[in-house]
């Protein structure tokens, strides 16, 4: 074979190498970014099974330990020994772990890196339990006894099963406890507050003869009644509700009580079947998208965010489509084709480009402390010294978002109108309908896809943006939904949450980083699939669009 | 059917029903396009709103200031003595003149009512000689008496709501008794004075009618219960002073004392422990008078008034050269305010501005930080005798040589901002030499915003540069690649993979980069840069090796599919890479490239920097300009690439002299949009960087960036403030950056297209 080096350069063969590199570089970058979110996202729910060892000190002494292994890594010996630790002459590399320990209120700390070679007697102890905890995260250790108001009712293997039984138990009554606190006292207080106002609304406008302000009296004192019986039935139940306790002993050998009332759940994943496992995925991914956060956001699910997300995407699409869909059929249809026209579609097309921040900005100025306070002094004065509107919340950062998206919308109907052909309008001009009527029949219907195009890409747009939130509406824990049983039902002052800023927050904000990664992973791969699925729809609906109407272009 | 003919044959257009009809078909359509275009504007309108708004938060901030006169009367109880010094409280209803009779008078702001009249407490026989003032805020005055001792007194108002109305009282309190302080052994009166009073010390100097400099310290011990104030003498000296002492000013630390002494020198003496040494003497004008010395808002800077009508602001500037604790007087900064001579400085009480009255009844009103000179007017004929400035600076008061007061009022927003303030480096107390700073709030009170906006800019800047430095060759030779040589199959495939990359929220970029990125580039530093150089290096190897094949091989993979040959290549090479990054660290780096960059090459590395900013963000900038490129590349016209290899042109070589040429405007306009979203990007900087904002290229150090400083801090800024205006500035900057950037962009790529056209 010759070695052809003069004619390999001359060719730009490099050169096309490179530039087919850089695609590869890109795709892999893509795809690997995708699938470690979704690996690290994905992975958070299945039950891993629980190590036992003795983790050796440098003096020798012996600690059991117990826990998950979060991560396994390579270490050079340098580096350990330069931190002060013996290693053995010859050892180049050490593998160590991520333990998540759990106990945070036992031993203070709930994860620890160690090195293997440090941990003796490795071992996968059948009887080892998980218990999930509203509080302090997760407990691992041994049953010892299941207790009933202070009294032992059994010990040893019965334990297990009696223990099971009891922790459903205890979860039917904690539902009906969510259910009385969030929903029904939650009207309650509701309702006192909107009598507070219509009473102050009253004074304000002096008709607060004594009729009416003793049929408002009358009303907090019935509210009262109802939230006397609430208070009461809520007493009973929680008294159910921590009648039973657990004892358990930890690896180290420390004995805890652990209230039912506090558990989640509590499972032996060293025992569980494949099938257990997959149930229990299921289980843990159900909990994921429909709870509430528990634990400042780091444990639990992200129902609220995702609804939160959902409504406010919602109502952007309410407030974009309309005018967006006016603009571009102006600027398209109605509006004399020339210089301005350029400059306007120019403009509109480069607010695109503009960064989200500044919206955010001009949301909170205008929208907020502007528009809001003027709102507040005209209908809410009642409310006054607390704002109503003029205080970030989900109506401002809608509209700050369809202001955002709007230039989306606009481009994309441009594109489908300016699709259609000539001779379609001109057919349907030629029968004698108006333009409003050309417009209204034919050329809206068949530029719909397009609409709808534009649509799907502000609401991928919109779904994923969080800067301007920050500024304009989004917590990062709401106490109530923005759309629930309480007249009026939607709540447009209030503040939400959002999946976006959830992994901002979460991720950030949180003061136990290592224990909230899974789950930002976790929203992270919900919302990457969110976002992929619309946008892929809207790439197809884009094509299918194109294809329909390539027939009737000349 | 033949019915339906006939039946519509019959129709009469002109029945009244069907004129009817076309008639509201009319107005419905004149109605739409109406509404259409009513609707169209307004959205239009709507969008061009956020520039006209933004701008009218901004501009607030770099207008003067205005006075507005409020009254003027003779001055009230003028029998009560001479004004030797004026002040208003809080609300400015209320004002006071201390007399040189030992009278308080106060006074209705609004016509010179007396309000209440105090005797202060001194002794028989004894009269005011002089009178000094600690720093605004805390109301303690001196007065000198002629026996050698000093009274010190307090005035203060209590607010009061009987009955929803607000009444203010006036008082006068003595915090260190009734009994006057002895300064010095002699009895002879006390020319000039200066108090400082601390937490735990007060200090008071004064000059004698000898000419004797002295200086009192008192040790000080406030009894919690009762509040009452025990002073014990621990130290007292008369160090030597040559000439005629013309003002004295102590600074806010007590451990300076500033000595005016005949026409323009100053001489400064330091207390330290137990002692007190002359440090310096310097001529602080050339050839002209001093005629007033005055303390800054915060008692480090010195304001020294000049006769030919210039002001400028001194301080003392630690040498950073030299060794620790030398210090020297330094001039910063001058302000011209006419010919005339300054007769009054009065420092604002919240702020580094001040007021300035020369001799022929001119008023001018100034910041110094900003150097910017707000106002200065005319508003009395005479000149003053008194000038004193409310505590929230919104009006002033005068006292003018014909015995009438005047009260005027101030509209004076926004002083500490101004272009140079902005954009270029400013000298702030305490500081070595002019800086670039951003600091927009802190702890204390004393506290000067720092609102620089260029190391922001700068972050803004760096984080793009970075970002672009890996996002334009990736996605220019990927969009060259994919448009010119790839398989048709195989870009149907990719584009919708890179647009959706283009839809990845960046907030999951950020969250990555910030917990997944920065730790693992901390951990394999030499990884990341081996795989920068051997990447491009195993490509070019595996092309030449490809080369070689036989032709057989070559075939099997045509040149549209390289780009799939190519991805488990780089993968090999990126994981080689990975494992033997911690090798390359024993062997290259004594076991850990950070602390050697640190140690060996003197380079700071933080976690979160601009290496992580800088993939990060180019991940999120290269589908930008991958698409644009790709679009213009694609579109160039089929006949010229047609033409250029049909005349035995390579394809490489097609590329490079006929496709590229006619598509470089497109490259070069999506290159600037790709620049304008890495300017604007927030969460990825947000996340990625420690948000400091510094000014250094390191690529191992992080950066603030525009975007990020307002998600930031806008949160916290209270609306209306000066710092939320420049804050809206910053949003302003970033607006206007990128949308002339974007347009520029356009109009080349719409020229562009009408190149294609005509070819």
């Amino acid at each position: 074979m010759k070695i052809e080096f003069k004619g390999w350069v001359k060719s730009g063969a490099p050169w096309v190498w490179l530039n087919a590199g850089a695609v590869s570089v890109c795709l892999i970058m893509v795809l690997g970014l995708l699938g470690l979110i979704a690996v690290r996202g994905l992975n958070h729910f299945w039950p891993s099974e629980i190590i036992q060892a003795e983790l050796v000190g440098q003096d020798g002494s012996r600690l059991s330990i117990a826990g998950e292994v979060v991560e396994r890594e390579l270490v050079p010996a340098s580096q350990i020994r330069s931190s002060g630790v013996a290693v053995a002459e010859g050892v180049e590399y050490l593998e160590r772990y991520l333990l998540k320990l759990g106990n945070r209120d036992v031993s203070g700390s709930d994860f620890a890196w160690v090195l293997r070679v440090k941990l003796d007697k490795e071992h996968y102890p059948d009887e080892i339990v998980a218990i999930e905890r509203r509080e302090w995260g997760n407990l691992y250790g041994y049953l010892l006894s299941v207790n009933e108001s202070g009294k032992e009712v059994a010990s040893g293997s019965k334990a297990w099963g009696t223990f099971q039984d009891r922790i459903d138990r205890a979860l039917d009554i904690y539902d009906d406890i969510y259910r009385i606190e969030k929903t029904d006292i939650g009207s309650v207080n509701y309702q006192f507050e909107r009598l507070r106002l219509k009473q102050r609304k009253l004074e304000l406008k002096g008709q607060n003869d004594p009729q009416t302000v003793a049929d408002i009296e009358a009303q907090k004192a019935e509210l009262e009644i109802t939230y006397q019986q609430q208070q009461e039935a809520l007493t009973k139940l929680y008294g159910e509700f921590t009648r039973d306790s657990i004892m358990v002993v930890t690896a180290d050998g420390k004995q805890v009580e652990v209230n039912l009332g506090k558990i989640v759940r509590a499972y032996r994943p060293n025992t569980m079947e494949l099938f257990a496992k997959i149930g229990f995925y299921f289980a843990k991914l159900w909990e994921f998208v429909a709870d509430d956060p528990r634990e400042a956001n780091t444990e639990g699910g992200i129902f609220p965010a995702i609804y939160g997300t959902v409504l406010m995407v919602i109502l952007m699409s309410i407030f974009v489509t309309p005018f967006g869909v006016v603009a571009a059929v102006y600027l398209r249809e109605y509006a004399k084709q020339g210089l301005i026209t350029r400059i306007v579609r120019i403009a509109v097309n480069n607010l695109a480009g503009v960064p989200s921040i500044v919206y955010g900005v001009f949301g909170l100025g205008f929208f907020v402390y502007f528009l809001g306070e003027e709102i507040d002094k005209i209908f809410f004065p009642e409310a006054f010294p607390s704002p109503t509107f003029g205080t970030p919340g989900l109506m401002w950062a809608s509209i700050t978002l369809a202001l955002l998206t709007v230039p989306v919308v606009i481009v994309a109907t441009e594109e489908g109108l300016a699709r259609i052909p000539r001779s379609v309008r001109e057919g349907s001009l030629a029968l004698g309908a108006t333009k409003f009527e050309t417009l209204w029949r034919v050329v809206l219907p068949m530029s719909s896809p397009a609409m709808m195009t534009g649509l799907i890409l502000a609401v991928a747009r919109a779904a994923g943006e969080v800067a301007p939130l920050m500024l304009v509406g989004v917590v990062k824990l709401a106490p109530s939904l923005p759309l629930d049983g309480n007249y009026p039902y939607l709540h447009l002052d209030q503040k939400f949450m959002h999946l976006g800023f959830h992994i901002y927050d979460v991720g950030f904000q949180s003061p136990n980083v290592e224990a909230a990664r899974p789950l930002v992973y976790a929203t992270a791969f919900l919302l990457v699939a969110v976002i992929a699925v619309l946008n892929f729809s809207a790439v197809s609906i884009r094509n299918h669009l194109r294809e329909k109407y390539k027939s009737l272009e000349v | 059917m033949g019915d339906a003919i006939t039946e519509s044959t019959r129709i009469d257009f002109y029945e009244a029903k069907y004129k009817r009809r076309r008639k509201v078909r009319a107005f419905i359509d004149k109605a739409a396009s109406l509404g259409i275009g009513f609707g169209g504007i307004s959205v239009i309108i709507a969008i061009l709103l956020i520039f006209v708004y933004l701008l009218s938060e901004v501009l607030p901030m770099f207008k003067g200031a205005s006075i507005e006169h409020r009254a003027h009367y003779a001055t009230p109880l003028a029998s009560a003595g001479k004004t030797l010094f004026l002040a208003m409280e809080e609300q400015t209803e209320i004002a006071l003149r201390l007399t040189d009779t030992g009278q308080a008078i106060f006074f209705d702001a609004e016509n010179g009512v007396l309000v209440k009249q105090v005797s202060l407490a001194i002794p028989q026989g004894v009269t005011v000689t002089s009178i000094a003032k600690d720093a605004p805020g805390t109301g303690l005055l001196a007065y000198g008496l002629s026996d050698g001792t000093v009274l010190l007194f307090r005035h203060k108002y209590r607010v009061s709501y009987p009955n929803d109305k607000r009444i203010i009282t006036p008082v006068i309190e003595y915090p260190y008794g009734e009994q006057p302080l002895a300064l010095g052994t002699e009895v002879e009166a006390i020319k000039q004075l200066a108090v400082r009073g601390q937490e735990s010390q007060l200090v008071l100097s004064g000059a004698n009618s000898t000419g004797e400099l002295l200086i009192a310290r008192f040790s000080k011990e406030e009894d919690f219960m009762s509040e009452e104030i025990t002073l014990e003498q621990a130290n007292n000296w008369s160090p030597q002073i040559s000439g005629n002492i013309r003002s004295l000013a102590l600074d806010i630390d007590q451990s300076w004392l500033f000595a005016l002494t005949d026409k323009n020198s100053l001489n400064i003496y330091r207390l330290r422990g137990g002692e007190v040494e002359l440090h310096s003497q310097l001529t602080l004008t050339e050839d002209v008078a001093v005629t007033e010395v005055e303390f800054l808002l915060g008692g480090i800077s010195l304001l020294v008034a000049d006769a030919r009508g210039t002001v400028s602001q001194w301080f003392l500037v630690r040498d950073s050269k030299d060794n620790i604790g030398s210090w020297s007087l330094q001039k910063i900064r001058s302000f011209d305010t006419g010919n005339a001579a300054v007769g009054h400085v009065v420092s604002e009480q919240r702020r580094k501005g001040f007021l300035v009255a020369n001799a022929t009844g001119e008023v001018g009103i100034y910041n110094s930080t900003a150097q910017r000179s707000l106002l200065s007017e005319a508003v009395s004929e005479a000149s003053f005798q008194h000038l004193a400035i409310a505590p929230r600076a919104n009006a002033f008061m005068f006292e003018s040589d014909q015995g009438q007061i005047g009260i005027w009022n101030i509209d004076n927003e926004h002083p500490e901002v101004s272009w140079s303030a902005l954009w270029q480096k400013v000298w702030y107390e305490s500081y070595e030499e002019p800086e670039y700073v951003w600091q927009s709030s802190a702890a204390n009170n004393d506290f000067e915003p720092k609102l620089s906006i260029t190391p922001l800019a700068f972050g803004t800047i760096k984080a793009a540069f970075y970002a672009m430095l890996l996002a334009a060759p990736l996605a220019i030779c990927g969009a060259i690649f994919t448009a010119h040589f790839m398989a048709p199959a195989m870009r149907r495939k990719v584009k919708p993979v890179i647009e959706l990359m283009e839809a990845l929220p960046t907030v999951i970029l950020g969250f990555l980069a910030g917990l997944w990125l920065a730790p693992f580039v901390e951990t394999h530093l030499p990884a990341i840069f081996s795989m920068l150089i051997f990447t491009p290096l195993a490509i070019v190897l595996m092309s030449f090796i490809w080369y070689q094949l036989p032709n057989a091989m070559r075939r099997k993979v045509p040149e549209g599919w390289y780009a799939a040959l190519l991805v488990p290549l780089i993968m090999l090479v990126a994981w080689v890479c990975i494992s033997a990054s911690a090798p390359m660290e024993d062997v290259f780096f004594g076991g850990d490239m950070r602390s050697w960059l640190g140690d060996v090459a003197g380079i700071s590395f933080d976690q979160r920097n601009a290496l992580v900013v800088g993939l990060a963000m180019g991940f999120a900038v290269i589908p930008t300009i991958f698409s644009i490129t790709e679009d213009a590349i694609f579109s160039v016209p089929k006949h010229l690439s047609n033409g250029s290899l049909a005349l035995g042109a390579t394809p490489w070589q097609t590329l490079v002299r006929v496709v590229l040429l006619t598509a470089s405007p497109g490259i070069f306009s999506a290159v600037m949009i790709g620049f304008g979203r890495a300017v604007g990007e927030t969460m990825i900087v947000l996340m990625a960087t420690g948000n400091t904002p510094i000014m250094d290229w390191n690529i191992f150090e992080g950066m603030r960036t525009l975007a990020a400083n307002i998600a930031v801090e806008m949160p916290e800024s209270e609306v209306g403030s000066t710092h939320y205006r420049v804050l809206f500035l910053a949003a302003f900057v970033l607006f206007l950056f990128t949308f002339v950037f974007n347009t520029m962009a356009e109009i080349v790529r719409q020229r562009l297209r009408k190149r294609y056209g005509s070819l």
